[in-house]
């Protein structure tokens, strides 16, 4: 399964503050740790929200409203994408990442495909293996 | 934390745990059946002391610690039971320092204990389902009844798999080590073979109640992708885990709504996965940066890769899968590629390019029995108008598949084509 680990802003991220080397080497380690744990899909940090902008939807009507946000808990500074193989694993990963000072990280599993074992009889799988051999004449 | 929160909590820090604990383990023991038994020891130390005490800290150290004493107990029965048998009157105490050993041996980068570890699972000595049930065990951390039950096999059958598998190491005294040299590439071969197989187990995987089964594609590219971050250096390993991520970004477009299997050509290519596409391009990228020539593995990831970056099915850059065919099949000659390269050619310079092709490869005597072979002849033939031969091999075909629902087909092609010719 995936998980998506939302980190939320601080006043420190909103205001563009760079973490301190010592934070930034810890965090270097960390992400070492889940790359090599093969756990690691993606991650990203995000801009301010400055540099952001909300749209608001309504009928054909799309306004727009400029960062920044003043509401700092509800907004993002970055995520991560993890491959785990259960969601006690990720939070098993999440504790040991090197965060401090009241950060509050949010933990989501990700929509996955629907588990096809129901719905498959055996005749359907005759008819896959019939469909892999074509597709194996077309690809690789 | 309830105790049944401390124990969830503990069987997945073992699960995370254990690969390295056996690792680091085996090393001192030289036995992996005796460091898995270590290994198994810490966790009953765990189950028995964090209910009581909380979960440790750093559960992950707390564990290493807690075999290395297992381990250190067992060195020292060890040494005894040698001492006696041997009739030594020596002390232990005058021997070198076995905590110090111990020590130094879980303390070193844990990684070369890891390619170790799993270089000593695929050993060739092994038979290909030990391989794969091993590594899965002691790499993927897996328990032997979701091993058993990934392989559609009752539970005591894995169960003695495993346990033959680990005498078979013992006996042949395979030795712990990553092999150097020319050995390398050969044992290399060998670890990513289980890899891709684990895969394949799982991309076959569509029957039966079990999400285990499917979890096997997930468990191989974990398995490939902690084998880039231990041998970063050797390109194959890139190219498998690019090949591995690539195929692996179809699944979901593989089955249409009513549960139909969709060809490669007629998926819908925006359910692919496409963060595992750009992740798989990526690997590739590093593949193709550290290989000059590409292997196998990297061809074929470039195969999967030429499907990932067409955005539409017309978009497929089919010159670039001939060429791509071309040179797999240099590296490892196959007609069943030789047929593969046949249909690209005639996707990318016209049908009878490709039967030109076909045609060199009817005195194949591997592909005798392959109803592919006429079934592909009989399609580039239709294509050119050639109808009455195309019927002649669309019922060639079909008389040589065992799969019911392929012969409907290629009759119904063989009908189609035999009103064509009139």
């Amino acid at each position: 399964m995936r998980v998506m680990v939302l980190v939320k802003a601080d006043k420190d991220s909103e205001a563009g503050v760079m973490p301190s080397e010592d934070m930034l080497t810890r965090m270097g380690a960390y992400n070492e740790e889940l790359v090599k744990a093969g756990v690691m899909l993606a991650m990203d940090g995000l801009h301010p929200s400055a540099k952001g902008l909300r749209m608001r939807f309504s009928g054909a009507e799309r306004m727009i409203t400029d960062g920044p946000f003043t509401e700092t808990k509800e907004l993002l500074a970055g995520f991560w994408i993890w491959q785990v193989r259960s969601f006690d694993e990720a939070i098993e990963w999440l504790k040991r990442a090197p965060f401090d000072g009241g950060t509050e990280i949010e933990l989501r599993p990700v929509f996955e495909m629907e588990d096809f074992g129901e719905v498959l009889t055996p005749e359907l799988r005759e008819q896959e293996e019939r469909v892999r051999a074509e597709a194996a004449k077309l690809a690789s | 934390m309830s105790a049944s929160d401390t124990h969830r909590t503990i069987e997945t820090v073992f699960r995370i745990e254990t690969p390295k604990l056996i690792a680091g383990l085996a090393r001192v023991t030289r036995d992996v059946s005796r460091a898995e038994e270590l290994a198994q020891d810490a966790l009953v130390a765990a189950l028995q002391q964090w209910p009581g005490e909380g979960v440790p800290r750093n559960p992950g150290a707390w564990l290493m610690q807690a075999a290395r004493h297992r381990a250190l107990d067992w060195l020292r029965r060890d040494k005894m039971l040698k001492r006696k048998h041997e009739e030594i009157g020596r002390d232990l105490d005058e021997e070198a320092d076995p905590i110090a050993e111990i020590e130094e041996a879980l303390d070193d980068e844990v990684g070369d204990d890891l390619l170790r570890l799993i270089f000593t699972a695929c050993h060739p000595v092994l038979a290909i389902e030990a391989r794969l049930a091993l590594t899965l065990r002691l790499i993927g951390g897996l328990t032997t009844e979701e091993i058993a039950r990934a392989f559609l096999v009752p539970e005591p059958t894995m169960a003695q798999r495993l346990v033959r598998a680990k005498k078979a190491l013992a006996e042949a005294n395979v030795p712990y080590e990553v092999p150097h040299g020319p050995e390398l590439a050969e044992r290399l071969g060998s670890v990513l073979e289980v890899v891709y197989l684990i895969f394949n187990e799982g991309y076959a995987a569509t029957t039966g109640e079990d999400w285990v089964r499917p979890g096997l594609c997930e468990e191989a590219m974990r398995l490939g992708r902690i084998l880039a971050g231990l041998a970063p250096r050797e390109p194959e390993v890139h190219g498998l885990v690019a090949l591995m991520e690539l195929q692996a970004s179809r699944l979901r477009a593989r089955i249409g709504q009513d549960g139909q299997p969709v060809l490669l050509l007629d998926q819908n290519r925006a359910l692919w996965d496409h963060l595992l596409i750009s992740h798989g391009l990526k690997a590739l990228e590093t593949a193709r940066g550290l290989a000059p020539s590409p292997g196998p593995y990297v061809l074929q990831a470039e195969l999967a890769a030429c499907h990932a970056r067409a955005g539409k099915a017309e978009e497929t850059d089919w010159a670039r899968i001939a060429a791509l065919y071309g040179a797999l099949g240099a590296l490892t000659p196959s007609p069943v590629i030789e047929l593969n390269r046949a249909v690209a050619v005639a996707m990318a310079e016209g049908p009878a390019a490709g039967l030109a092709l076909v045609d060199a490869l009817a005195a194949a005597p591997a592909l005798k029995n392959y109803h592919l072979l006429p079934s592909v002849r009989a399609d580039l033939l239709a294509k050119l108008g050639r109808h009455g031969e195309a019927q002649a091999e669309f019922s060639r075909a079909a008389g040589m598949t065992r799969n019911r629902r392929e012969r409907d087909l290629l009759l119904g092609r063989a009908e189609t084509a035999r009103k064509a010719a009139g």
